[in-house]
């Protein structure tokens, strides 16, 4: 065992998975680059050395080199896509959604495209075009599995199992999350390390995970907003409020199971999404509890989410921008009310 | 012309009437295929070649079966050209179930990966990038083989283009880039469009080789086509191959073609690629316009077969809906 950050984490997840399988190759931008970053967020620091001629340094050509990735893992290469930030992906998302999602199907089945985009995502003070929650924009295409990792135990587990998956994987990572250290150290950071085990292991790319269990009300988040919704919880119970938490972790597709068992028990449900409120994940899921675990609820839903504006860059409308620990507290005491 | 002046002497008998009969059964298939639109048998929406067919026999005979393809919307010639029977094409121009795609992927997703050929991609210029990424995979698993990446003249405008093109030339990628400017980008003259109509001038922006041949001589794209797969197969690619064709049908679907001008299409017409072979291939001497009658009665047959099978074959169930999402 050893303790270790996200960025840490997947570090070694995609080293053990290119020395597993040959196959395996990372591309995108600065991610190889001597004397460089190792990426924008330290996750391939020091990988180029380790693995001549399978870190692809790539020109800044988001389309491109999506669209390279596709193609390499048609023809049996299994790629780790780095995009140096999620908001980049609106580029890409033409290689992504017409070429990698709907290749096995057009196809009648006989295309595989095995291949992995890590991309970063969250408001992290770099105002409006390096801070978007992504995920949305790509749980409602179908042929896509799309995750998110709040923990650098799931980092590293869904990193391998999403190398090991034959489809198109999207795996989102948060900026306050990594742990990366020196000059790419964040701001406002929050404490994501794990355990991680010596040995072999991966997580599932379709469930959620409990986080702390409660029997008053579920608490469902993802990336920045699981942490924040563990620091309600703590809040929450010194009130007498006991509160489940649930990390969302797979956003496409949603385990209806876990979220649907945790809903038997306490009747109410918060989402918490980092993100416009307007066409989010947290609008889908709330629409799949009705479909799947109605009979379960004892109130409507409550979404606790940004605001319909772009991400803004100075920290104190930043900061109202963002859910944080008190609207998801109050979001709680006003349901357990109810 | 003499039987030693004809450029078709320069090849074996057999072999240029492969050639001949290629061309032929992309032009009958497409003409067959429009009709069955147009009668309204054949459901979806049709993009054709009827005018190209050098460009897709020409540059896939310079292939070897394990080397790829990508293709566009308008990728019928190139599916036959690589080896796609008629049968599993109509099938899935009918949307059955033993098409090529299951039905699942049409007139615009045609492929078949065993033959060599990536699915269509119906994203102008979206091929280029994964093409680019096929050929990286190539050269990652030290692998002889190549990719030859159609797209058109329209495609040149495309962000795509730049990025997938640059890519290949920075990393010496074994990528035949084979633009068939047929002049129009749908209904647009590239002359609205570029600046600089030479599409192959680009290359040597990108520091590599680039070509224009007459795309409407079969054995001219042949050679070109030779010479770029074993530059690529020797790690010297990629090869921007220039292909000046013409399209004589629609865009798609009911398109009249109301703008191209008569004297331009009189002109294209009579530099018809089939039409110009049959009197390379009459001038050897050994070859007769009998022998050329069979080889088109020959493959009227065959795609009259093929419709007949295609109306009978199998449909999908509802239950094939959703199926094929994920492997």
């Amino acid at each position: 065992m050893k303790r270790q950050g996200i960025a840490e984490a997947l570090r070694d997840g995609i080293a053990e998975e290119m020395t597993r399988d040959p196959a395996v190759f990372c591309i995108g931008e600065d991610i190889g680059v001597p004397g460089g970053w190792g990426g924008a967020f330290t996750v391939t620091l020091g990988l180029a050395e380790k693995f001549p001629g399978r870190i692809i340094d790539t020109p800044i050509a988001e389309l491109g080199f999506t669209g390279m990735a596709v193609g390499a893992a048609m023809m049996g290469m299994r790629p780790i896509a780095d995009m140096q930030y999620g908001d980049f992906l609106f580029l890409a998302s033409d290689q992504l959604i017409n070429n990698a999602a709907k290749m096995r199907y057009m196809s009648g089945g006989t295309v595989k495209v095995p291949m992995v985009m890590r991309a970063p995502i969250g408001a992290t003070g770099r105002g409006s075009q390096h801070a978007q929650s992504m995920e949305r924009y790509f749980t409602g295409v179908p042929g896509l599995k799309v995750v998110a990792v709040s923990n650098a135990y799931d980092a590293k587990g869904i990193l391998k199992a999403a190398v090991r998956d034959d489809n198109p994987v999207m795996i989102f990572e948060h900026k306050l999350l990594y742990g990366s250290k020196g000059a790419r150290a964040e701001p406002g950071a929050v404490d994501a390390t794990s355990e991680i085990p010596d040995e072999d292991y991966v997580v599932p790319l379709d469930r959620a995970a409990v986080r702390r269990e409660g029997k008053h009300v579920t608490i469902l988040g993802w990336l920045l907003m699981t942490h924040y919704a563990m620091a309600a919880a703590t809040l929450l119970a010194a009130e007498g409020i006991e509160a489940e938490v649930i990390d969302v972790r797979s956003l496409s597709p949603i385990d209806y199971d876990t979220i649907g068992a945790s809903l038997r028990k306490t009747g109410r449900v918060i989402i918490v999404e980092e993100g416009p409120k307007t066409g989010g994940v947290s609008a889908e899921i709330a629409a799949g509890i009705m479909e799947h675990c109605s009979d379960s609820l004892m109130a409507p839903v409550v979404r606790v989410a940004s605001p319909d504006v772009p991400v803004p860059f100075t920290p104190i409308l930043e900061n109202a921008y963002r859910p944080d620990v008190p609207r998801i507290v109050e979001a709680a005491r006003r349901l357990a009310q109810n | 012309m003499t039987k030693s002046s004809s450029p078709a002497a320069a090849h074996d008998r057999a072999f240029a009437l492969k050639f001949y009969e290629q061309m032929v059964l992309i032009r009958e298939f497409e003409e067959r295929v429009k009709f069955l639109f147009l009668e309204g048998t054949m459901p979806g929406t049709i993009h054709q070649c009827q005018g190209q067919e050098a460009t897709a026999v020409g540059v896939c005979a310079a292939l070897r079966s394990d080397d790829f393809i990508t293709s566009t919307f308008r990728g019928h010639g190139h599916a036959l050209a690589k080896g796609l029977t008629v049968q599993e094409m109509l099938d899935e121009l009918f949307g059955a179930t033993t098409g090529c795609c299951k039905g699942k992927g049409g007139s615009m997703h045609m492929g078949n990966m065993d033959k060599g050929m990536v699915p269509g991609i119906a994203i102008v210029a979206g091929g280029i990038p994964l093409a680019a990424g096929m050929a990286l995979a190539f050269k990652l698993q030290r692998r002889p083989q190549v990719v030859a990446c159609f797209f058109g003249d329209g495609a040149v405008a495309e962000g795509a283009f730049h990025e997938g093109v640059n890519m290949a030339a920075i990393w010496d990628l074994p990528v035949i880039l084979v633009c068939e400017n047929n002049l129009y980008g749908a209904s647009t003259r590239i002359d609205k469009v570029m600046k600089n109509p030479r599409v192959s001038d680009r290359a040597a922006s990108y520091g590599f080789r680039g070509e224009t041949v007459d795309g409407n001589d079969v054995l001219t794209v042949y050679a070109a086509a030779q010479r770029a797969a074993e530059e690529c197969r020797a790690g010297k690619g990629p090869v921007l191959l220039e292909l000046l064709t013409y399209r004589r049908t629609g865009h798609s679907r009911r398109d009249a073609c109301h703008y191209q001008a008569k004297d331009e299409r009189e002109a294209w017409f009579a530099r018809d690629p089939i039409e110009r072979f049959a009197v390379q291939l009459l001038a050897r001497g050994d070859v007769s316009q009998s022998d050329l009658d069979a080889i088109k009665a020959d493959i009227d047959q065959q795609i009259t077969t093929g419709v007949e099978n295609a109306k009978q074959a199998p449909q999908p169930t509802l239950a094939d809906l959703t199926t094929d999402v994920f492997a």
